[in-house]
């Protein structure tokens, strides 16, 4: 297909990520206040928060967050889509406080679906394949109707403006979850289009990112041969749908997808065991075309734990600290400080290295 | 009534005055366009063919040569080209035969696209002091890889990679034979790959035994004539292409004139003495996409799975189609030949108005193959008329591994684009098989000239690429974010799949 008129987000931005290991839920003031303090890496055009665990009502349900032009044609259309494709247990619109700094310009409206399973043949994840191909299908297909969120007992808050007011915007400190990740955009590009803030998400995937991916034209190729559709103008989307398409559809654990975006120069590969050798040499064959280039931080979310790393020459900072179950992963040590001021193991990861939080529970 | 002559292409005349009689013009042509009367170097310039060796060796720069001395009255469509071939044919009553690639004047796309490069937002990468990862495997990759733990709870690699070829750099010499040019140039060509640590194409000639040393570089070709091919000659290959079409002549075999066929070549060949050698234009075995896949399949079968199989094609107008076809078969890689490439000898008709450009049919195949979601697990090399290394760069934007270049490695080696390969006289003893002009070309120094010039483009492809903010060449294919076109119209932009520059 002919490539439409992109809008690449170009970033210089503020990052922080943050899991309780130990499923504890925490509310969203902390990491409020953490991303503020990163105002300097922002413009005040861009700032958004992801957090998993906040639909405990709804544990077993895909929380479909979506931005609405209006609630008429496009409204009426997802709908029918939805009602087709499996059952809305319950849907809203998202509780927003509008302030002087942000005015309400899209709706943000949110599902609760569970997706008829077995309409599905030949997948070993038939709902999430399913959920894939309809958040696909209504971003690239209906006019004024963006899924921004769609994971289960999971959301994604973002919108144009600066990180107070949209935490605010959504009253942040409402929900409670035992993962938070957050993002403060300096956008050089599509300022002002909400479904251009991050965080990134698609199904159990959430992608904060700082930085620029100049491989993006080969990434966009890659995800889009394996049937995903980039919809958001922005180098960013394409880390949610690599992780999906090596994480989820391959089956390869967080340490593997990271060597396959980030791997280990041929010199290094060259010099490793026989083993790893062969491991890491597969590994840039097969995936060469996931492979992202580019200055960046990237920290990505999963209901399973949080995992941050860099590019493979570092040209992007990354801080990751402690605090009993609590891991944060950060482009500022400053930013960490705010929320916990008792963290220790303070590190800085080398370039391409993951730094992983699991969930223990 | 006769046709008479027609006016002189070029005009050769020495400077009386500068010239020092040292006669080196008179020994260096083998056109015979000098020859010496008493004391006087006489001119013939009708057998000028401007292959510049008398220019290149007078040590007094004494000689000149003018093109079209005599022009014809000028007319757009009716050019001098025209006119000639006409007067030529109606003389003959023959197809006209050329050397090298199309001379028409089509307009060159990559002189329309243009690369990019990072500013502020992202820093380019200064390949002096980080690293830059050129190097490439040529061959079937599995679309995914699965893993399993090993009793002490080791991850370990469960599926079985395919044998590819690694190039330290994306740039290899393509098939010319042993036949079409002379020993000593394969010779330099070999060395040079060797020490770059990339491929060379043996060509549809068999592989002359001073080429085994450097057999670990070498792609063997299987072609319609199947000249040389037998079992010692495929398994001494690096890896091995068959071949289906060729940018200069698409549709139609190879054609190596008698004269070229000396002792060394008829038994390289394994053919009679002096007789042409001409291929067939289909492989006789051939007839659809299945059969294809049955002698892919019988090569590796043949050389027990260890080797890659390419296959090559021209450029022709449904050029996705055939590749995808190809990469289902069980081939690694797929070559493209534009219809700017070289040869030795093709119909000019031919080589001037058949197939498409390279860019487009990289463009179109790269497209293809990841629609149908299997451009993962080909390669696709691209040839005809790679110029420099901007060329090579725009081709890996534009979706292909790797490339070949032809021509440019023979200019490295004198070679001035004369056109008259087919002719076997060639000056600069690549495109001859007589002894004394095969001479001229001392391997070690061919293949220092070759490795230069595979080493500066490889160091100018890496500095676009640390500009682009790259360092590694998987993050190049196929990135038309790095490309925009300049002065390409809708249509083409679309073929292309890039962006107009100011988008
Ligand atoms: S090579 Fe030059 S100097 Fe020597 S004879 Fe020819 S024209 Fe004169
Ligand atoms: S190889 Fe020789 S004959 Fe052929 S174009 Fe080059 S200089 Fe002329």
């Amino acid at each position: 297909m002919y490539l439409q008129k992109q809008f690449l987000v170009v970033n210089m931005c503020g990052i922080i990520g943050v899991i309780d290991r130990g499923r504890s839920g925490m509310d969203g003031s902390g990491i409020k206040e953490a991303l503020s303090l990163m105002n300097e890496r922002g413009s005040g055009e861009g700032a958004g928060y992801v957090a998993y665990g906040i639909y405990p009502d709804y544990p077993d349900y895909y929380a479909l967050h979506v931005f609405y032009d209006n609630l008429v044609e496009p409204k009426k259309k997802v709908d029918e889509l939805l009602e087709k494709w499996g059952r809305i247990v319950q849907q809203e619109e998202i509780p927003t406080y509008e302030r002087p700094g942000l005015r309400k310009k899209h709706i943000p409206w949110r599902y609760f679906y569970k997706p008829h399973k077995d309409l599905v043949v030949g997948s070993s994840t038939p709902e999430d394949d399913l959920v894939k191909t309809l958040v696909m299908d209504i971003n690239s297909r209906i006019d004024g109707a963006l899924v921004f969120s769609s994971g289960v007992n999971m959301g994604v808050f973002k919108a144009a403006g600066w990180p107070e007011d949209v935490a605010d915007f959504y009253r942040i400190q409402d929900y409670k979850g035992y993962i938070w990740l957050a993002h403060n955009r300096y956008p050089t590009n599509t300022p002002g289009w909400w479904g251009g803030a991050h965080p990134f998400n698609l199904l159990d995937w959430s992608v904060v990112h700082n930085g620029e991916i100049t491989s993006y034209g080969t990434n966009r190729q890659y995800v889009e041969s394996n049937g995903y559709k980039c919809t958001m103008f922005t180098d960013t989307e394409v880390v949610a749908y690599l992780f999906d398409i090596l994480g989820r559809r391959h089956g390869l654990p967080e340490d593997l997808v990271v060597k396959a975006l980030a791997p280990p120069f041929w010199d290094e590969i060259d010099a490793m065991p026989e083993r790893q050798r062969k491991i890491d040499h597969a590994m840039r064959l097969t995936y060469g075309a996931a492979q992202m280039n580019g200055p960046f931080a990237i920290v990505v979310a999963t209901s399973q734990g949080i995992v941050g790393f860099t590019d493979r020459i570092k040209l992007r900072p990354l801080v990751a600290a402690e605090n009993g179950n609590k891991l944060y992963i950060s482009s500022e040590e400053a930013a960490i400080r705010v929320m916990d001021p008792d963290v220790q193991n303070i590190r800085m990861p080398r370039a391409g290295e993951p730094v992983i939080g699991r969930v223990i529970v | 009534m006769t046709l008479g002559s027609v006016p002189l292409r070029y005009k050769v005349s020495i400077d009386r005055d500068q010239c020092m009689q040292c006669m080196r013009c008179v020994d260096n042509c083998s056109y015979g366009v000098y020859r010496v009367e008493g004391d006087r170097i006489i001119i013939d310039s009708r057998k000028c063919t401007a292959c510049h060796r008398c220019i290149s060796m007078c040590p007094r720069d004494a000689i000149t040569l003018q093109e079209k001395p005599v022009d014809y009255r000028s007319h757009p469509l009716w050019t001098a080209q025209t006119r000639e071939d006409i007067i030529n044919q109606a003389r003959t009553g023959k197809i006209i035969l050329a050397g090298m690639g199309n001379a028409l004047d089509y307009p060159v796309i990559f002189d329309r696209l243009v690369l990019d490069a990072c500013q502020v937002t992202n820093p380019s990468i200064d390949p002096l002091r980080e690293p830059m990862e050129l190097r490439t495997y040529l061959g079937k990759k599995p679309s995914r890889l699965e893993f399993r733990k090993n009793d002490e709870g080791d991850v370990e690699l469960v599926t079985e990679l395919a044998p590819n070829l690694k190039l330290d750099t994306p740039i290899m010499i393509g098939h010319m034979s042993y036949g079409a040019i002379s020993l000593n140039t394969q010779l330099s060509l070999a060395k040079a790959v060797t020490e770059m640590g990339t491929f060379m194409g043996t060509g549809e000639g068999g592989m002359h035994k001073a080429l085994h040393p450097y057999q670990d570089h070498t792609i063997v070709q299987v072609a319609s004539g199947r000249f040389g091919v037998d079992i010692d000659y495929l398994e001494r290959g690096a890896a091995i292409e068959i071949k289906i079409g060729q940018g200069a002549k698409p549709g139609i075999g190879g054609h190596l004139p008698g004269e070229k066929v000396c002792v060394d070549v008829s038994c390289t060949r394994m053919i009679p003495l002096g007789s042409d050698a001409i291929s067939p234009a289909p492989h006789h075995d051939i007839y659809s996409i299945e059969d294809l896949a049955q002698l892919v399949r019988s090569l590796k079968e043949a050389t027990e799975w260890k080797k890659p199989v390419f296959v090559k094609i021209a450029a022709v107008h449904n050029v996705a189609a055939i590749a995808a076809g190809i990469a289902r078969s069980s081939a690694d890689a797929v070559v493209i030949d534009g219809f700017r490439g070289g040869t030795g000898a093709a119909p000019k008709v031919f080589r001037d108005n058949v197939g498409i450009p390279i860019e487009a049919a990289i463009a179109a195949v790269d497209h293809k193959l990841n629609d149908q979601g299997v451009r993962n697990e080909v390669s696709i090399i691209a040839s005809g008329g790679i110029r420099n290394s901007a060329d090579l760069a725009k081709s890996i934007a534009l979706g292909a591994d790797a490339v070949y270049i032809g021509t440019a490695s023979l200019i490295a080696l004198g070679c001035r684009v004369c056109g008259n390969c087919y002719r076997g006289l060639c000056p600069w003893g690549i495109a001859t098989q007589r002894q004394d002009l095969v001479d001229r070309i001392d391997p070690e120094i061919g293949g220092r000239n070759v490795a230069n010039l595979i080493h500066a483009w490889t160091l100018e492809l890496s500095e676009l690429m640390g500009a682009a903010g790259l360092n590694s060449i998987e993050s190049l294919r196929g990135n038309r974010e790095r490309l925009r076109g300049y002065m390409l119209d809708e249509g083409m932009l679309k073929v292309l799949n890039v962006e107009p520059v100011g988008a």
